[in-house]
């Protein structure tokens, strides 16, 4: 049970994160989580959105380099502590993650998203399934 | 010591020259039929023989060779001695493909080292002097040659190389350099660091600078000598011919003489390969009349020149080129290095099927060649982590510097973000201001 993320390439220049969003929302995609990797030269824009296609299609057209990866999107308890258990069903089985971020959504109250990339996901699937961790789908998450 | 390394040479009347010249050429044809079977061919699809040259008159009858003839005769195809005859090579930088090596022979070494010498001379250089030099060494000519020369007039020869300038001027003022031999740009990033450091020019013992192997404008010029108090003299060279000495400047700073005893010089339209006359601005040819290992006959420098032969108040006679002010092909002359841009097309192609769009942009700051390479990132390239971008930011740059031997900045930029003009991509934006 995985998403899939969209990472878009950006040049450190005045202009560029305004023109992907003005694209994804000509479109009528709706971002859903995002994280900006920066470097001195370059950004990494990685998003996730409720139309991936229709995302990935309208980037291409425009000429950007585009690359998708499969992620995963966890719930997690909202209050003081509830990261800190999903790290630890990672790590208990020794898997590390390359980077993650948290989610808009919230389905309720008290449950946050979190938006992890690892390197290898059948593992985490199954350490975090174990611990009692929800996962979301690609359709789930669509229509959240 | 006087004036001159070789009075008789450098002061010879010009019909003298031309006689010296035309035996030297018919011997050279001879030489160069009897041994390199990829010239005879040459000559032959052209009709030419030996019998047809009867001196320099006739060398227009004899067929150019290129870059591109180098690449194809490479490593030995224009090799005129058994290699048991010689003693040593030296190459540019570039892929196999690209690489000219040249063979020399201890007579092809003295005659070079001598022309060195000359330059040395026409610089004020006697054997009291301590001759710095800090051109690379190694396969580039420019430190094996000065070195050579500097020995030859009997300077005390310091061989820096190039690089940890400090140390470089520690040498200066401890052992009382008194001619620093250099491309010009380090010559300024010398000039700059012994500011920086709190060293007046007066507090230096060196008297004159002799640099090359890259282009430079009299802006430059007045520029060195004001930070290190010298005279400083261009040299002119280029390894298929031996390297720096084929030419050099004297006291009139005007212009650089051309070693015409060894070297016979003509300028043809790059477009037709017509022969101009002198005074006219055109592409520079050599014919190399005495080497023996590598002589290469009617060579296209692709450096755009005018050769001039009014009376020189240094009382030399040898023809005077002007400063190249361009070339007839796309290369580019970085930080000293020869850099074509297909030689950087080849390292990004490995990196990716899809070969990227690319710019080259040089400009130069404080004196010293910047070097930015933009590629397009493609679907190819591109991944969603920071370190995977870095690493092949690391790797084009390391296969750059392996394949040039200077390093390049890389910077990686949004696809369709490089300006076309008529659909074709800008390749090189050069934006030193040399001629």
């Amino acid at each position: 049970m995985t998403v899939k993320q969209l990472s878009v390439f950006i040049e450190n220049r005045p202009g560029r994160l305004s023109a992907v969003t003005k694209i994804l929302g000509d479109n009528d995609v709706n971002i859903r989580a995002m994280s900006l990797a920066d470097t001195k030269d370059f950004g990494i824009l990685r998003l996730i959105v409720d139309d991936f296609e229709k995302a990935v299609s309208a980037l291409k057209t425009e000429g950007f380099s585009v690359t998708t990866t499969q992620v995963l999107a966890v719930e997690i308890n909202d209050r003081p502590g509830g990261l800190s258990e999903a790290m630890k069903a990672l790590y208990n089985d020794n898997i590390s993650v390359e980077y993650m971020y948290s989610a808009f959504i919230n389905t309720k109250e008290n449950t946050a998203y979190l938006i992890l990339r690892v390197e290898n996901v059948t593992a985490a699937l199954e350490a975090l399934s174990e611990a009692g961790f929800a996962l979301i789908s690609q359709q789930e998450l669509a229509s959240i | 010591m006087g004036k001159y390394w070789n009075e008789e040479i450098e002061c010879m009347a010009h019909e003298d020259m031309k006689k010296l010249q035309s035996e030297r050429l018919v011997k050279q044809v001879k030489h160069v039929w009897d041994n390199v079977p990829y010239y005879k061919k040459l000559m032959e699809e052209k009709g030419v023989t030996p019998d047809d040259i009867h001196g320099i008159e006739d060398l227009h009858k004899l067929p150019f060779l290129s870059k591109a003839d180098l690449r194809e005769a490479y490593p030995y195809g224009l090799l005129a001695k058994p290699l048991s005859e010689c003693v040593r090579i030296h190459s540019t930088s570039g892929t196999t493909g690209k690489r000219v090596v040249a063979f020399y022979t201890q007579h092809d070494i003295d005659l070079w080292e001598n022309c060195c010498a000359r330059a040395i001379v026409a610089a004020g250089g006697t054997k009291d002097d301590v001759c710095h030099v800090a051109y690379g060494y190694g396969l580039f000519t420019g430190g094996a040659g000065l070195n050579g020369g500097s020995h030859k007039v009997g300077c005390l020869t310091l061989p820096m190389s190039s690089g940890n300038t400090e140390r470089q001027i520690q040498f200066m003022q401890d052992l009382g350099s008194t001619i620093l031999c250099c491309t010009p740009s380090y010559a300024a990033y010398i000039g700059e660091t012994v500011k920086e450091m709190g060293i007046k020019p007066e507090e230096l013992t060196l008297k004159a600078g002799i640099f090359g192997a890259e282009p430079w404008t009299e802006e430059m010029r007045h520029e060195i000598e004001k930070l290190l108090g010298i005279k400083a003299y261009d040299i002119y060279g280029l390894t298929e011919t031996s390297g720096p000495g084929v030419a050099f400047e004297c006291e009139a700073q005007s212009g650089m003489h051309i070693n015409e005893d060894n070297f016979i010089a003509e300028i043809i339209d790059p477009d037709t390969g017509e022969v101009l006359p002198e005074g006219s601005k055109g592409e520079l040819v050599f014919t190399s009349i005495t080497k023996e290992a590598f002589p290469l006959l009617r060579y296209r420098t692709r450096d755009i020149c005018i050769l001039t032969r009014e009376k020189c108040s240094c009382g030399r006679t040898l023809v005077k080129m002007c400063k190249p002010m361009g070339r007839s092909d796309d290369m580019l002359i970085i930080k000293g290095v020869n850099v074509f841009p297909s030689q950087i097309e080849s390292v990004l192609l490995k990196i990716s099927k899809a070969s990227p769009n690319y710019q080259i942009v040089v400009d130069r700051v404080n004196n010293s060649d910047t070097f930015e390479i933009r590629v397009e990132l493609n679907d190819d390239m591109f991944s969603d982590t920071v370190k995977s971008i870095e690493d092949l930011e690391k790797k084009i740059s390391n296969d750059i510097h392996n394949i040039l031997g200077i390093k390049a900045k890389i910077r990686l930029v949004e696809p369709k973000s490089i300006p076309r003009s008529e659909g074709k991509a800008v390749r090189v934006i050069d934006k030193r201001k040399l001629v």
